[in-house]
């Protein structure tokens, strides 16, 4: 287990979500389900933030933001997409100022789908973010030395 | 003991015992909130996480800036620890403190200066009051020098009761807790986003939480200074002001700087001075 | 070393010189002369006042007597003319206070003159000691090279501002008259003589404070003038007070320091009231602040490093009179509360030129702290501080100016981010600003060395100092730290343009830069050979003032400093680089984002000047009227209760 996993800081964004799963992102942090227990931390800061925790869908205001958060926060870095919102654009699809999902701007790594997500689906999805980010680190220091 | 060896001694324990210290505080800040809290290494695992980051940074000074705050912290805490003259110690950490001040005005960020001229406002609050308390000691003690601080056979706070409350209450500013974390806070969501600290990332995070780590070390060491070579009442005393900070922290929330720097200056005033312009009286 | 008379010679070489340069240069129009003449005259005041340093080290106090019975007559018609000048020019000026005072100052002289004729001992005119040695090259090094910098920069002054009148040959002939008359302040031993010189330059600081022609500049120089004159009254009464009361033998100064409290109180008082005028103390500081409008060489060479240091050198050398005396506290007290207030009025300018000259009053404030205490150890922290402060502080001014050049301005915050545009400029306006408040620089052991004398001396207003001190060192640091990260703060880099600046302007710089460093590794040297022995000429013991393991601690700290830009190339291209967190929202050019609305908002960062707190004019009210409630009662102890 590296550190990354030991670790992990957040950096919670709001897309366009009506902030029912914004609410239930802010719950974990909660004594009830207490993520500090894992190192999480909700850092509002994308330079110090290992994992983008996105809900709500992309429209044209916010793909500037999000690319532009997203391109801020250092390697290795994982995406969560929370809520169907941000996994598809939700009920909302249709509509003509929503593009889709957070994938059609960022890549995504994790999708926690759900409208609200139940923050048992959303501990469950940074865990799984965890994995990855380890193995984008590996990936990382492999190319790093194989450069090198 | 030797002062090479004192000094050696800290750069390699401080980091150990703050990060013990930094974990217990956290565990027992989730406990006063009802939460279970991090394990007690958490701060390691931060750190050492930081390391396996690849920096972004808005200018590449603003890590050498930060490596000089550092440099020089870990050098002023090791000077301190060797015995050395504890004004010097004092003006070694200003010196520290600007390049950390430096290393977030580099950047041309809102929040980080914000954040950098909230750090010289804690600064210039802080300075009159531990300059004070450096002047009690030596009266207590007949020397600067904190090698004959450290030994002193009696209890130097019994004359010192003022100066010592004053520090206590100037030790939030320097311990980054509420009501006095201005500059920049370990809570989230700050009105300043991370405030001086928000344009860093990586080892030059890192390296910030070390010499914070340096730093906290430093300042109960200071609190040590009040108890002479009272092995168990010195230890005991710490680990009482650290509960206690802990406490404030947690029942309080920011106050604006000029409330902070005013207060400061005033408890300096009443408590400081005045103890030590007796102690000259007498 | 040198013979007796040949040091005689040297003395008198630097007294006489520059007033002939200074004549040479007021009658010569002609540019290029006028170069070679200020190099060469630089030049060669600058190796001979190194001379009398050098001497000052291995001979203790050498004592002249002039044997030219005349001159003290010369002098004293000197000072008739000089009145009679200044009386002439308020006169049409209608600044009546000053032709007032210069009437009752004349009255007074020609009172001490006619019982001077009566009762006149002999004592040596001019005498050279280790101080005099330090000021002397401080006068000489400082001065001649402000002197050669002032050649590039007043002719880009007059290419900026045709307006004003090109007085150029006056202008040179007079730093020079101010040098010699400098010279003559620190190498007089008759107090007679002291004056007259002294007089001279409180002139050359009218004249040069109003060579810009402007309203402003004539009413600040009259300001000054005025200021200075009043502080000035007092030495006529100091010496009618020795000629009534104590005898003739005591108008040298020599004497009358060695003659202690009982006979030197009252005089030395009234003299020092003279120093606190001319140094800038409460309630005289204004005229220093206003004097900002003369062009930048005179800031640096008269307001700041020699003029005003003539004020704190004769309160320093009455030191030793003032020991564990009320009225020595006073001083130290006047002192201590103007480097408070103007420290703190500092932090609320943003004209670079006003915050020099606060820090300038606050120095000054610390000097005058450390010699009214008067002890063995105080006074060496005051010696140091002269020192340093010179050097860091003309460092300062002369960049500034350099500066304000370049960028038609002189606020602060028209600085952001220079150090892309000049960043050997900003190099070294770092080095001087570090110089004036940074461990382990110069000012920075002057103020621990200053703690350390206070916290044990005239119990309980010793510790009155101290916490004084203790609040000014966190205000100094504010507004220093400030001005250094607006230097450094880069929005867009800006292209790089230094080609512009007169070489003659950055040589000097160059130098005054090699200088700060080189003094703050040397001075222990300048501690152990030169005030170390001056001090022990006046107090029995001179206790270790300074142990060997701070000074090797400094030494490391020093290195460090200067070997860790070394380091900064390492730093540049380790990172990937990022906009600044806009949240989220930069827009084009990463100093720009989009606001509400879709408007593109630039940003603007401007540093804190936290007016309601330490805003100038109510700090200055409330200093001025407590230098006023001081100064008072430094007078009444001094005349009605004879010294207490």
């Amino acid at each position: 287990m590296s550190y990354l996993q030991k670790s992990p800081w957040i950096i919670h964004y709001d897309a366009s979500s009506c902030n029912g799963c914004d609410i239930e992102v802010l719950a974990c942090l909660t004594p009830l389900y207490d993520v500090e227990r894992f190192g999480i931390l909700n850092t509002g800061n994308p330079k110090h933030a290992d994992i983008f925790v996105i809900t709500g869908g992309v429209n044209e205001i916010n793909k500037e933001v999000v690319l532009n958060i997203y391109e801020q926060m250092p390697h290795p870095k994982v995406v969560v997409a929370v809520g169907i919102c941000a996994c598809s654009g939700g009920v909302f699809r249709e509509c003509y100022n929503i593009s889709g999902g957070v994938a059609t701007v960022i890549p995504v790594d994790v999708y926690v789908p759900g409208c609200a997500a139940r923050p048992e689906s959303i501990i469950d999805g940074i865990v799984q973010a965890l994995g990855i980010l380890e193995q984008k680190r590996s990936a990382m220091k492999a190319g790093a030395e194989g450069v090198a | 003991m030797d002062p090479f060896i004192a000094a050696a001694l800290f750069i390699i324990l401080a980091p150990v015992v703050g990060i013990l210290i930094t974990g217990l505080d956290r565990i027992l800040t989730a406990r006063m909130q009802g939460r279970v809290g991090p394990p007690v290494l958490q701060p390691w695992y931060d750190i050492r996480k930081l390391f396996q980051k690849k920096q972004v940074a808005v200018w590449g000074a603003q890590s050498f800036f930060i490596f000089c705050y550092l440099i020089f912290i870990i050098f002023t805490g090791a000077l301190f620890f060797a015995g050395g003259d504890i004004l010097l110690v004092i003006f070694a950490f200003t010196l520290g403190h600007v390049f950390l001040v430096l290393g977030a005005y580099v950047s041309y960020s809102p929040y980080a200066h914000i954040g950098a001229e909230r750090e010289l406002i804690q600064l210039m609050a802080v300075e009159p009051m531990i300059i004070i308390a450096a002047i009690g000691l030596y009266q207590v003690n007949g020397s600067f020098l904190i090698g004959d601080m450290a030994n002193h056979p009696g209890l130097p706070i019994l004359l010192l009761p003022g100066v010592f409350l004053g520090f206590i209450y100037i030790l939030t500013f320097k311990l980054r807790k509420s009501p006095f974390d201005l500059a920049t806070s370990h809570h989230a969501h700050q009105e300043l986003v991370k405030g001086s600290t928000t344009e860093f990332s990586g080892w030059t995070l890192a390296m910030v939480e070390l010499a914070h780590i340096y730093e906290l070390v430093v300042m109960l060491g200071f609190i040590w200074l009040f108890f002479g070579d009272n092995l168990i009442l010195c230890v005991a005393a710490i680990a009482i002001i650290m509960i206690l900070e802990i406490l404030v922290d947690n029942c309080t929330s920011r106050v604006r700087w000029q409330d902070a720097m005013t207060s400061a200056w005033f408890v300096t005033l009443v408590a400081g001075a005045g103890n030590i312009f007796a102690l000259s009286i007498m | 070393m040198l013979s007796n008379d040949t040091y005689m010679e040297l003395l008198i070489f630097l007294i006489l010189f520059p007033l002939l340069m200074a004549g040479l240069l007021t009658l010569i129009q002609g540019e290029n002369f006028r170069r070679a003449a200020v190099i060469s005259g630089a030049v060669l005041v600058g190796i001979a006042s190194l001379i009398t340093l050098a001497d000052s080290i291995t001979t203790q106090a050498v004592y002249h007597s002039v044997p030219v019975d005349m001159i003290g007559i010369l002098i004293f018609i000197g000072d008739i003319l000089i009145s009679g000048y200044i009386i002439f020019v308020s006169l049409k000026a209608r600044q009546y206070l000053v032709t007032g005072i210069t009437i009752l100052q004349l009255i007074l002289l020609c009172a001490v003159e006619y019982l001077a004729l009566a009762d006149h001992a002999h004592i040596p005119e001019l005498f050279s000691d280790q101080l005099s040695g330090i000021m002397a090259a401080i006068i000489g090094v400082i001065g001649g090279l402000i002197c050669v910098y002032a050649l590039g920069y007043m002719r880009e002054y007059h290419a900026e501002h045709p307006d004003r009148p090109d007085k150029r040959p006056r202008f040179f002939g007079i730093m020079f008259l101010f040098l010699s008359a400098m010279f003559g302040v620190v190498f007089s031993n008759n107090l007679l003589w002291l004056f007259f010189f002294w007089e001279i330059t409180t002139l050359c600081s009218f004249l040069l404070i109003r060579y810009p022609e402007t309203d402003e500049a004539v009413k600040n120089a009259f300001r000054a003038l005025l200021f200075n004159l009043v502080g000035g009254a007092c030495i006529p009464v100091a010496f009618l007070v020795i000629f009534l009361g104590q005898g003739s033998q005591y108008i040298g100064l020599h004497e009358l320091v060695t003659a202690g409290p009982g006979i030197a109180l009252i005089p030395a008082g009234l003299i020092a009231i003279a120093g606190l005028a001319k140094s800038a103390q409460f309630p005289f500081s204004s005229w220093l602040v206003g004097a900002m409008v003369a062009p930048t060489p005179v800031s640096a060479l008269l307001h700041s490093s020699t003029m005003v240091k003539a004020g704190v050198y004769i309160i320093a050398r009455f030191a030793p009179v003032f020991e564990g005396q009320i009225v020595g506290i006073l001083i130290a007290l006047i002192g201590g509360i103007t480097f408070l207030a103007a420290s703190a009025i500092a932090i609320s300018q943003s004209n670079a030129k006003k915050v020099l000259a606060y820090s300038t009053i606050a120095n000054l404030g610390l000097i005058v702290a450390c010699c009214g205490v008067g002890t063995a150890e105080a006074l060496w922290a005051a010696i140091l501080l002269i020192v340093f402060h010179a050097i860091a502080k003309s460092l300062l001014f002369l960049s500034v100016g350099t500066v304000e050049h370049q960028i038609h301005s002189r606020d602060i915050e028209d600085m952001n981010g220079l150090v892309t545009k000049m960043p050997r400029i900003t190099m070294m306006i770092l080095i001087g600003i570090a110089g004036m408040f940074l461990a382990p620089f110069g000012m920075l052991i002057s103020k621990w060395a200053s703690l350390h004398a206070f916290v044990e001396s005239v119990p309980p207003y010793g510790i009155l100092l101290v916490i004084i001190i203790a609040y000014g060192s966190g205000i100094t640091a504010f507004f220093w730290a400030k001005w250094m990260g607006k230097l450094i703060a880069v929005g867009e880099p800006q292209t790089k343009d230094e080609s512009h600046i007169p070489r003659s302007e950055k040589n000097i710089l160059y130098i005054l830069s090699a200088l700060t460093i080189g003094v703050c590794f040397g001075f222990p040297i300048i501690s152990w050979y030169l005030i170390e022995p001056w001090l022990l000429t006046m107090y029995q013991s001179v206790t270790d003032l300074i142990s060997l393991s701070n000074i090797e601690i400094m030494f490391m700290m020093l290195f460090l400093v200067l070997i860790m830009p070394f380091s900064l190339a390492r730093f540049t291209h380790s990172a990937r680089r990022v906009p600044r967190y806009l949240c989220g929202i930069p827009e084009g050019r990463s100093t720009a984002f989009m606001g509400s609305c879709g408007i593109n908002r630039e940003i603007a960062l401007s540093n804190y000047y936290l007016e309601r707190i330490f805003g100038e004019e109510r700090l200055s009210r409330i200093s001025v009227g407590m230098g006023i409630f001081l100064i008072v009662l430094l007078l009444n102890i001094l005349i009605i209760g004879g010294g207490l």
